[in-house]
């Protein structure tokens, strides 16, 4: 492992060093590939994201796939219905490692103004994991792209080897995650308890 | 178009055997509607779409609504002897009335430019006799109506084409836009729990609600 120091040094001097490290995760962060879908209004804004004005195309991240297969992040654009959840999860679970999940909207990360409803998931974050959770109904374009960059940065930081290495090169790591059925009152289970518990609260005094 | 009162009489004049009842509304912006009994439903509609003078032909919005057994405060006049004299007075009385579940149609004739008649339907409960007429084979457009009736209030329209659950799933038990219906209990956290919220949070959280 080379020097901070040394290292800008030398590229002062005009010789590059990197590591393989972050040669490929430099790779992999500059070309997000989206899964083309949306589910309510906040796909328009995602949509505005990926136009002129905004351009999501800077971030490499402009080439949004119809095919879970050759996608790398899914923007959950939207609300989330417990009748549309099962498929959610299965086409996450349809996407090749490593991928990445964008919560956007309230609806996707918390089920928003239908959070009290019957019909609305509560979060997506309740079945799959979650990287980056954007708030706001619609969260406007730049709220997307802040968000796409703090998942670039969360990228760049991922180590390739050793203990908490990125989970594409875990093989103990979870590769699928289960699918809720349909149940008679609500989807069975209505939370994955590995992946989401609900917040413990104690009152501090 | 003729009053209700006309087209009451008409309709039982073209659908022998039919009840039908004028429902008045004490809000000035509804209109009064037609309520009809379930077993002639079918023949009133078709002769509210087919007459000439009526030509109802586009039922624009289909609802339903769930009547939970209530009391009726009405005030009635009654003839009373108060000291030798007859005298009438007011009279608050009570009574209640059965639950059931409602159907209601908005219809419109596109060709006379007039509308809305409201026509209503009324099942004889609302636990098990809960199947009413459809009308779909009169208006087209009341299919996805009905089914999304049936969906949430559970309301079971005989002779519909394709009567499925519209927006739950198929398995799904519950007819969620019943009064009594119970939502399942998965709290979690609110940040400014209130009434029936923050009942359901003191269960949850019985060291507070807040943090």
């Amino acid at each position: 492992m080379i020097e901070e120091g040394l290292r800008q040094e030398l590229s002062r001097q005009g010789v590059v060093t990197t590591t393989l490290e972050e040669l490929y995760n430099w790779g992999r962060k500059n070309s997000l590939w989206p899964l083309q879908f949306g589910l309510a209004c906040c796909a328009i804004e995602m949509i505005a994201a990926s136009m002129a004005r905004f351009d999501i195309a800077r971030f490499g991240a402009e080439v949004f796939r119809p095919s879970p297969r050759q996608a790398d992040l899914m923007i959950v654009a939207g609300t989330v219905t417990k009748k549309m959840a099962p498929q959610i999860v299965r086409l996450y679970n349809q996407m090749p490692e490593p991928k990445y999940v964008i919560a956007m909207g309230v609806c996707a990360i918390s089920g928003g103004p239908f959070k009290e409803g019957y019909n609305v998931l509560k979060g997506i974050d309740r079945y799959i994991p979650v990287d980056v959770h954007i708030p706001g109904c619609p969260p406007r374009p730049e709220a997307l792209l802040q968000a796409l960059m703090t998942l670039q940065e969360k990228i760049g930081r991922q180590r390739l080897t050793g203990e908490g290495r990125a989970r594409h090169l875990d093989a103990d790591a979870p590769g699928e995650w289960p699918i809720p059925e349909f149940g008679k009152h609500d989807l069975e289970p209505p939370r994955n308890p590995a992946l989401w518990q609900p917040p413990a609260m104690t009152r501090s005094e | 178009m003729e009053t209700l009162e006309q087209l009451k009489a008409r309709i039982e004049a073209a659908a022998p055997g039919v009840r039908v009842e004028i429902v008045p509304n004490g809000n000035p912006a509804n209109p009064a509607s037609l309520l009809v009994d379930g077993g002639h439903a079918r023949a009133a509609a078709a002769f509210l779409r087919d007459d000439p003078a009526l030509a109802f032909d586009y039922a624009s919005n289909v609802t339903g609504v769930d009547w939970p057994e209530r009391t009726v405060r009405e005030r009635i006049k009654v003839k009373r002897m108060a000291g030798g004299v007859e005298r009438e007075v007011e009279e608050v009385c009570e009574r209640k009335t059965p639950a059931y579940l409602e159907a209601v149609y908005h219809l419109y004739s596109m060709s006379r430019k007039d509308g809305p008649l409201i026509l209503r339907l009324r099942t004889e409960n609302r636990t098990d006799r809960v199947s009413l007429p459809s009308l779909t084979p009169v208006w087209r457009s009341c299919e996805f109506q009905e089914r999304e009736i049936f969906d949430l209030y559970g309301i079971v329209f005989e002779g519909h084409p394709d009567l499925r659950r519209i927006l739950m799933w198929p398995e799904f038990a519950d007819h969620p836009m019943r009064k009594d219906y119970a939502e399942p209990d998965d709290y979690e956290y609110e940040p400014t729990p209130h009434d029936a919220v923050l009942a359901r949070a003191r269960g949850h959280y019985p060291g507070g609600t807040q943090p």
